[in-house]
C-alpha cells in the first residue's frame, strides 16, 4: 500500500496544482502511528502530512455531504466500501457528484488498534506492515502479530474489491477481499436465541451505551440536517441515557431511520467507545429487507430504489412475521 | 507504609467492602469499569484506563434533583435526595484521583455556590489510587505534573510482583487504614524505591511527555481564540460527545425537566460542548457553528480553566481523548497546532 | 387467607392508533352499533397509518402501554392511494426489530379496518386486549419513571 501512497499523493498535488479541486480529503497524518485523522488539504504543500496506511480506516463520504453549497470541488479518496456510501448520498441526493472528483483506492483491510490493545500489547509506538504479519514495537518489547487477527470488524464483512462510482481508480489492482465467510451469521445465532435471552442480550450491551452520539454522527447515511434526538421540542431529545428505555429507544431508531439505505460501511461500530456491536442492529434490518422484499444493497447503483421508499401490493403483513408463523 | 501478599488481596477488598462499598474496575459483559465489588468478580486492574473515567461516582451522568406536582394553583416540590452511603473506589489511577481535585475547584470551591450533590459524594468516597506498572503510550500525565509513580487520592498502593504496598495520605484515608491495619505487615518506602523509578523511565520514554503548555495563558486569550488554526482541526470533527463523556474533567452540566405524567422531574446530566444543543437558550444557541462548540471546548480547558483557577489545566493526560476520538483528534493535536498563537 | 384476597385482574392498556378516513370511522361505528370493547384501547386519531412514526409506537411503550396496534385502510383503499403500503413494510420492519432486541412480538400489531368495519374494530380490540392480558404487564420497553 505503500506505493499507493506515493500515487495518491502524487495524484492530490496534481489536482490541486492544475485548479481542477481547490480541496483534498484525505487522511493526515498524526502523532501516533495509528492515529491518523481525516482532514482537508487546501495547499500543494499541506499534502506532506497526507498518509495513506493500514489505519486510514474512515469513511470519507461522509464529509462530502452538502458540500455542494460551497463553492468548490473536492478530491476524495475512497475505498470499496466506502463508495457504497457515496452511491448512497448520491441516489438522496446528499451530495452532487459534481462536486466531488471521487479517485477510487486500493484497500486490503483495516485496523483495529482496540482488537490489537485487546490482545495485551500495551504502548504501542510503532507498527510496521509486513504482508500478513505486522511487527509492532512497543514500550515494552517487540511483538508481532497476524495482520488477519486484528482487522476491524468491517473488513470481516468485506463487500469486496470493486469499487461502485469513481472518477478513477488507482492501486486497485493491489485491493484483497477481507470477508469472513456468511456477514449475518450473528444476526442468526442471535435469532435463534430466545426471546429472554435476546433481551437478556441486549440490556447488556445497550447498557454500555454513554450516548455520545458517535454512531450517529459518523454514519454517511444518518444526513438529516437536524435530529430528532437533538430538538429539544421533540420530546425525546436527551443528553444521557436516563434509563434502560432511552438505551434502547435511541438504538432503535437510530438504526431504524437509516434501514434500507445503510450499506453497512461499519462506521458505526468502529467508532463506538464503549464496542457495542451495533452492526447487528443494521444488519438485522438488511437481512430482513432481503428476506422480504429480495434481496437489496443499499449503494450499489445510483438508481435503485431504498425498499422502505417503495411497496410491493403482495407485501408481507407485519402480523404475519409477528406471529411468527412468516419467513424465517 | 504498609504492606500486605497479593495473595491475600481478596480478604483486603472483602474487609474493605465489609466497612463501605467496594467500588474497582471490574470486567463485566466485556466492558471494564468501575463497579462493585463481590468475591466472584473479575478484576482487572491491570486494564490502566477504563473506558468511562470514575468521576461518575461524583458526578453522575444523570440524576434527579428534584420533583414536583401540581395540586390545583399550587406547586408541591419534593426533595428527592437519598442518603449517600460511604463507598471507596480502589485502583484509580493517578490522573483520575487528580480529576476530582479539578472538579472539587467547580462544584466545591466557591463557598457561596457549593453543589451539594457533589459534595456529599466526595464526603463519602475515599479514594484508593493505584500507582500504574505499565503506562501507555497515549499517557501524558506527566506534562500536568502528576506522577503515576506516586499517585495521589486519600491512600495510594502500589502492586509489586506478588505484594501490595499500602500508603495513607489523608485523614479519610488512614480512618479506613486503622480499621484494617490488623491485615498488614510494615514496610518501609525504599521498597518502592526501585518500581517507583522503573515507572518514571518508562514515562520518560513517552511520545508526548513533552507537549508543552506554555503559552496557554490567558495574556494570550485573544490570540488563541482567534487563531485561523481552529478552522482546520474542527474541519472533520463529527461532533459527537466521545471525547467530553470519557474525559475525567469535563463538568459542563445542563438540567432538563422530564415530565412522567404524573410529575415532572428535574434532572442533571452530562453536556457536551460538541452538541448542537448546548447552553441552548430561549433565544437561541450563543455557539451556532462547530468550530465555536469545538474551539469552546479546547480554550475552556487550555485557557479559561487556568486563568479562572491558578494555571490549572482542565486536563489531567489521560490519553482517553487520544485512544477515542472516532477521527483521531485530540488535546495533544489542538495544543500543538495553537501553539505559537500569541507568544512573544 | 392469601387465597382469599382476589388479586385484581390485570387491565392491559392499549394504544390504537386509527387512520382518519378508515379505521377511525370504524371505531365510531363499532360505538354507534354498541359494539362492546374494553375501555383500555385508547385510540389516537391520525391523518394515515403511515403517520406513524415508529418513535409514536415506542413513545407509547415509554408512557406505560402494554400494547401498540396500528390501524389503517384495507391495502388499495388508501385514502391517499399508497399510505398503508409504506407503513406495511415500516412496521414489518420495526415489529421485527422489536422482537429481535426481545420486546415480546405479540405486544406490537397492524390491522386493515375499513369504515364499515365496525363489528371487525371490536373483535379485533377485543382479540388483542385479551391476548395482552394473558401476557401481562410491558416491562421490558416501559420507562420506569412513568410507572408508579
Amino acid at each position: 500500500m505503500q506505493r499507493v501512497e506515493g500515487e495518491i499523493k502524487q495524484k492530490a498535488h496534481e489536482l490541486l496544482k492544475s485548479g481542477v479541486v481547490s480541496s483534498v480529503l484525505a487522511w493526515k497524518k498524526g502523532d501516533l502511528v495509528y492515529d491518523a485523522a481525516p482532514a482537508f488539504f487546501k495547499s500543494p504543500n499541506a499534502l506532506e502530512d497526507m498518509v495513506y496506511n493500514g489505519f486510514c480506516c474512515s469513511n470519507l463520504s461522509k464529509y462530502l455531504i452538502e458540500k455542494d453549497s460551497e463553492n468548490e470541488k473536492v478530491l476524495v479518496f475512497l475505498k470499496p466500501c466506502d463508495t457504497y456510501s457515496l452511491n448512497q448520498l448520491l441516489s438522496n441526493h446528499r451530495v452532487i457528484k459534481d462536486k466531488i472528483y471521487a479517485v477510487g483506492i486500493g484497500c486490503d483491510g483495516k485496523i483495529d488498534i482496540e482488537k490489537l490493545r485487546a490482545k495485551g500489547v500495551k504502548g504501542i509506538l510503532e507498527i510496521e506492515e509486513d504482508g500478513e504479519s505486522l511487527k509492532i514495537q512497543t514500550l515494552y518489547g517487540d511483538e508481532t502479530c497476524v495482520r488477519r487477527d486484528i482487522l476491524l470488524e468491517k473488513c470481516l464483512n468485506c463487500k469486496g474489491k470493486d469499487h461502485m462510482v469513481y472518477d478513477e481508480l488507482i492501486g486497485s489492482e493491489l485491493s484483497e477481499e477481507t470477508a469472513l465467510g456468511d456477514k449475518f451469521s450473528q444476526v442468526d445465532e442471535l435469532e435463534k436465541m430466545s426471546s429472554d435471552d435476546r433481551f437478556e442480550f441486549w440490556r447488556c450491551e445497550l447498557s454500555k451505551c454513554i450516548r455520545c452520539n458517535a454512531c450517529r454522527n459518523v454514519c454517511p447515511s444518518c444526513t438529516c440536517r437536524k435530529c430528532v434526538f437533538d430538538n429539544p421540542h421533540s420530546g425525546v431529545n436527551a443528553k444521557v441515557n436516563v434509563t434502560d428505555f432511552e438505551e434502547n429507544m435511541f438504538h432503535i431508531i437510530r438504526a431504524f431511520h437509516v434501514a434500507g439505505r445503510c450499506s453497512d460501511c461499519g462506521e458505526c461500530t468502529r467508532v463506538c467507545p464503549q464496542g457495542i456491536p451495533l452492526q447487528l442492529l443494521n444488519r438485522k434490518f438488511i437481512k430482513d429487507i432481503n428476506n422480504f422484499y429480495g434481496d437489496f444493497q443499499a449503494g450499489e447503483t445510483v438508481e435503485s430504489r431504498s425498499p422502505l421508499f417503495d411497496y410491493n401490493f403482495e407485501d408481507i403483513e407485519p402480523n404475519v412475521i409477528s406471529k411468527g408463523r412468516g419467513i424465517n | 507504609m504498609l504492606k500486605l501478599p497479593v495473595s491475600k488481596m481478596d480478604e483486603l477488598f472483602s474487609l474493605i467492602n465489609s466497612e463501605r462499598t467496594l467500588y474497582m474496575p471490574l470486567e463485566k459483559n466485556s466492558e471494564i469499569c468501575f463497579d462493585k465489588w463481590s468475591s466472584d468478580a473479575s478484576i482487572r486492574l491491570d486494564k490502566l484506563n477504563t473506558v468511562k473515567s470514575p468521576k461518575d461516582f461524583f458526578f453522575p451522568a444523570s440524576e434527579n434533583i428534584a420533583a414536583f406536582k401540581t395540586k390545583g394553583k399550587e406547586i408541591i416540590m419534593d426533595d428527592i435526595r437519598s442518603e449517600i452511603e460511604p463507598f471507596a473506589l480502589f485502583g484509580v489511577r493517578a490522573c483520575d484521583a487528580e480529576s476530582f481535585n479539578l472538579l472539587d475547584l467547580i462544584f466545591l470551591n466557591d463557598k457561596d455556590f457549593v453543589d451539594t450533590f457533589y459534595e456529599s459524594r466526595r464526603q463519602n468516597g475515599i479514594i484508593i489510587t493505584t500507582a500504574c506498572n505499565e503506562p501507555e503510550e497515549t499517557c501524558f500525565c506527566n506534562v500536568f505534573n502528576i506522577d503515576a509513580a506516586n499517585p495521589g487520592g486519600d491512600i495510594s498502593t502500589w502492586i509489586i510482583d506478588d505484594t501490595l504496598y499500602w500508603n495513607s495520605l489523608t485523614k479519610k484515608g488512614s480512618g479506613l487504614t486503622e480499621k484494617i491495619k490488623k491485615m498488614f505487615e510494615q514496610a518501609d518506602e525504599s521498597e518502592i524505591a526501585d518500581h517507583q523509578a522503573k515507572i518514571s523511565g518508562v514515562i520518560n520514554k513517552l511520545p508526548f511527555k513533552d507537549l508543552s503548555l506554555d503559552g496557554f495563558t490567558g495574556e494570550a486569550l485573544i490570540e488563541k481564540f482567534s487563531s485561523n488554526q481552529w478552522e482546520e482541526i474542527c474541519h472533520t470533527c463529527l461532533s459527537c460527545g466521545t471525547c467530553t463523556f470519557i474525559c475525567p474533567t469535563c463538568h459542563c452540566y445542563d438540567i432538563q425537566d422530564f415530565d412522567t405524567g404524573k410529575e415532572i422531574h428535574r434532572i442533571k446530566c452530562w453536556d457536551s460542548c460538541m452538541y448542537y444543543d448546548f447552553t441552548l437558550m430561549a433565544h437561541g444557541n450563543p455557539r451556532t457553528s462547530l468550530l465555536e462548540r469545538f474551539r469552546q471546548r479546547y480554550m475552556h480547558k487550555l485557557v479559561y480553566f487556568p486563568e479562572n483557577n491558578d494555571g490549572a489545566y482542565a486536563c489531567v493526560g489521560c490519553g482517553r481523548c487520544v485512544q477515542k476520538c472516532p477521527i483521531s483528534m485530540n488535546i495533544v493535536k489542538v495544543a500543538k497546532a495553537l501553539k505559537y498563537e500569541g507568544m512573544k | 387467607m392469601q387465597d382469599l384476597v382476589k388479586e385484581k385482574p390485570f387491565k392491559p392498556l392499549v394504544v390504537s392508533f386509527c387512520c382518519n378516513w378508515c379505521s377511525y370511522a370504524g371505531a365510531d361505528l363499532a360505538g354507534s352499533s354498541r359494539l362492546e370493547y374494553p375501555a383500555e384501547v385508547k385510540i389516537i386519531r391520525i391523518p394515515c397509518s403511515c403517520r406513524v412514526d415508529p418513535l409514536f409506537v415506542l413513545r407509547a411503550f415509554q408512557r406505560g402501554a402494554d400494547g401498540v396496534i396500528i390501524n389503517g385502510c384495507h391495502p388499495g383503499d388508501c385514502h391517499y392511494s399508497t399510505g398503508n403500503y409504506y407503513t406495511r413494510r415500516r412496521m414489518a420492519m420495526l415489529f421485527s426489530m422489536l422482537d429481535f432486541i426481545g420486546i415480546e412480538k405479540e405486544r406490537t400489531r397492524l390491522e386493515w379496518v375499513s369504515a364499515a368495519e365496525g363489528a371487525r374494530f371490536a373483535s379485533v380490540m377485543n382479540e388483542f386486549v385479551g391476548e395482552l392480558r394473558e401476557m401481562g404487564e410491558n416491562k421490558r420497553l416501559g420507562d420506569i419513571r412513568c410507572k408508579e
